[in-house]
């Protein structure tokens, strides 16, 4: 797998305390030979662009399931543009209704997963995205 | 004999979804002579009411909230109206967290997953034209709940209904909310110290309302099996007796007044012997090891929900006839109340439509299938038998592990439950992905979405956020400044001490319409906040 030395942030924006998809996630990204970092949760975007800066990500994972995700992830890709990290890719992933697909891709969202979609494809499309 | 489900769990032919290997056939030998008692007597394995559905069916407790006190106001009353027997609260996420809406980490959360219930300006237009003395309500709070239970207590002061009439349940169970779902505040410690003070304080001023519901429905609901729902949620449960215990409380006393709430999936069998075994396993345990005698404090009271993480976005309707099975599961179990979710619930906040199915649903439960007929119907089954048997033993086993790394409260604080939960979330996604555990919809009897599956979507009013923000500034301007100040110096004075019961400070907050987060930051600068253990 090229995710081997691939470093990715997974992040709890906001206040939403559904962590089981993103842990899930940060379990599997890390089997498939990435190194993950889990903020935990409650995050504001000002402390999650600050981690993904500081460590140098590779791709930022945003883990929402409260409805919130279009001002969440238009805040967080705002910030980083504004510390230059504009080339981090950032997903996002929770209850998304289809009908935000576009919106969000037109934010900058780089990949958008939900429940239905299993871990391999998950996977897959992190590793065709980063390499 | 069992296995942990870590390594078998996915067999679903032969195995249950906890685990228990099951036989082709059951025999009457192995369903055993085990002591069940006649219901509504010790151990209750048969349920705690000797007329079961008979003299009192069930409470149909569907929970709601959303955007503005307003508007949920006005699905309660068409709830109630409909049908429904008691009010079930859901707040958003900046009252679970105690932010006020005006916070910066509150703005994009809004009345998004329950009404925002800032100040007790906004709980007098919620539960305006209900009579709070008819009609009990629950809500599912557990960071702020103390707060939200003196907000309750001050509504009805207002509205002249004396305390003693109140009935409800506040969840107000933190341990489980730093193991899922995470709406903790405080550290551990001052946070179990918060909840004696409102249980003791509740059973004193609101004798009829159950000031805690210890819940294993979102572990359960975060990935753990119907076992480990179980033996975490009676661990918790004797952490809350000895804490209440430790705070002076008679056990009982406040043991009549404890209640339990859980999920009900798919297994049918295993649920409804999950929980028989967790009632006769409570009642043992208080009985043996606290000396409990008093008939009414060894009952198992429980509410549940059925749906969570069993529903499926894919074909949604489905959802309709899985929620069927899992009322009947919680019927024969012999829950206290039952929750529905509306088929709609894996991806938005029901409709009208979607809600009103959801209640209809336990209604033809209720008074079509016959099942509330006669107490306890499995009970003597063979296989029901057994299956309980061999679920008391492995909550039994799974106590026993917590017990081994130190109790609940420590692995709690070192994020060791929290850990083997995501694990078991892993095993159960990786399941349902190579198909080892079925779900029609998604790994089996597949097929492309279409335009009809959703039905009816549900549109939030624009407004919300805006109308929220308005309100709480003008009651912000109305309130008695000085009043408000004199009731949070009061609040963090009470705080500082060991002993003092917080509780009747906080109702004087609500009094003066302090805010939510007012009295949340009063509190943590006592207390502090909880530091997250990291840990996968």
């Amino acid at each position: 797998m090229t995710l081997e030395k691939k470093r990715i942030l997974i992040a709890k924006p906001g206040l939403d305390g559904h962590d089981v998809g993103a842990k899930v996630i940060a379990l599997a990204l890390r089997d498939a030979g990435a190194e993950v970092i889990y903020t935990g949760l409650r995050r504001s975007p000002e402390q999650i662009v600050r981690i993904a800066v500081d460590e140098d990500v590779d791709m930022l994972g945003l883990s929402i399931l409260s409805g919130s995700h279009k001002e969440l992830a238009t805040s967080i890709i705002a910030r980083l543009r504004e510390e230059d990290a504009g080339d981090i890719k950032v997903f996002v992933g929770g209850t998304i209704p289809e009908e935000d697909f576009e919106a969000l891709r037109a934010e900058g969202v780089s990949g958008i997963f939900t429940s239905e979609m299993t871990i391999e494809s998950v996977i897959a499309e992190v590793d065709s995205q980063l390499s | 004999m069992t296995k942990p489900a870590s390594t078998t769990q996915h067999d679903h032919l032969s195995r249950t979804p906890s685990g228990i290997e099951v036989p082709i056939t059951v025999t009457p030998e192995m369903a055993g002579e085990a002591a069940l008692g006649a219901p509504g007597q010790f151990p209750f394995t048969r349920g705690i009411f000797e007329n079961g559905y008979r003299g009192r069916l069930w409470t149909i407790r569907q929970y709601s909230g959303f955007g503005t006190a307003e508007s949920t106001n006005e699905r309660y009353r068409f709830l109630l109206d409909r049908g429904q027997t008691g009010l079930s609260v859901a707040l958003d996420l900046p009252t679970q967290c105690g932010y006020d809406p005006d916070d910066e980490m509150a703005m994009s959360e809004i009345g998004k997953v329950g009404v925002s219930l800032s100040t007790l300006a906004e709980a007098e237009i919620l539960f305006d034209q209900i009579d709070l003395s008819k009609i009990s309500t629950s809500f599912t709070i557990n960071g702020t709940a103390a707060i939200i239970y003196a907000m309750y207590l001050a509504v009805a002061d207002k509205k002249g209904v004396p305390r003693a009439q109140l009935t409800g349940t506040i969840q107000n169970d933190i341990l489980k909310e730093y193991v899922a779902r995470g709406t903790w505040i405080f550290p551990v410690r001052p946070s179990m110290r918060l909840i004696a003070d409102s249980v003791l304080y509740a059973n004193e001023q609101t004798p009829r309302f159950n000031p805690i519901s210890i819940a294993g429905a979102h572990v359960r609901d975060a990935g753990c099996t119907a076992a480990e729902e179980m033996a975490y949620t009676l661990a918790n449960g004797l952490a809350y007796v000895d804490e209440f215990k430790r705070r002076g409380g008679d056990i009982d006393h406040f043991a009549k007044r404890l209640s339990f709430f859980f999920y009900v999936h798919m297994d049918l069998f295993e649920e409804v012997a999950k929980f028989r075994a967790g009632r006769r396993m409570w009642a043992k345990m208080l009985s043996e090891r606290y000396g409990v005698s008093d008939e009414k404090a060894l009952q198992f009271r429980f509410g549940v929900v059925c749906g969570g993480s069993s529903l499926t976005a894919a074909q949604p309707m489905n959802n309709v006839v899985r929620v069927g099975i899992e009322t009947m599961a919680a019927v024969m179990g012999g829950a206290q109340s039952i929750f529905t979710c509306a088929f709609d619930e894996a991806y938005q906040i029901p409709t009208e439509n979607s809600a009103e199915i959801a209640l209809r649903t336990q209604q033809i439960v209720a008074q079509e299938s016959g099942v509330a007929r006669t107490v306890d119907p499995l009970g003597g089954s063979y296989y029901v038998e057994w299956l309980t048997d061999q679920m008391e033993e492995m909550i039994g086993t799974i106590m026993d592990e917590v017990d081994a790394y130190g109790g609940v409260v420590k692995a709690i604080e070192d994020g060791y439950l929290q850990a083997k939960i995501a694990e078991r979330a892993k095993e159960r996604k990786e399941a349902t992905d190579s198909g080892a555990r079925p779900v029609v919809g998604v790994n089996v009897g597949t097929r492309d979405k279409s335009e009809s599956d959703r039905g009816e979507m549900f549109s939030q009013d624009p407004e919300t956020v805006k109308q929220v923000l308005e309100k709480h500034k003008r009651t912000m301007e109305r309130r008695d400044q000085a009043a408000v100040d004199k009731a949070l110096a009061a609040l963090g004075a009470a705080a500082a001490t060991d002993t003092e019961n917080v509780m009747p400070h906080l109702v004087d907050c609500c009094h003066a319409y302090a805010t939510v987060g007012e009295m949340v930051a009063t509190l943590k600068k006592e207390w502090g906040e909880f530091q997250e253990p990291i840990r996968f």
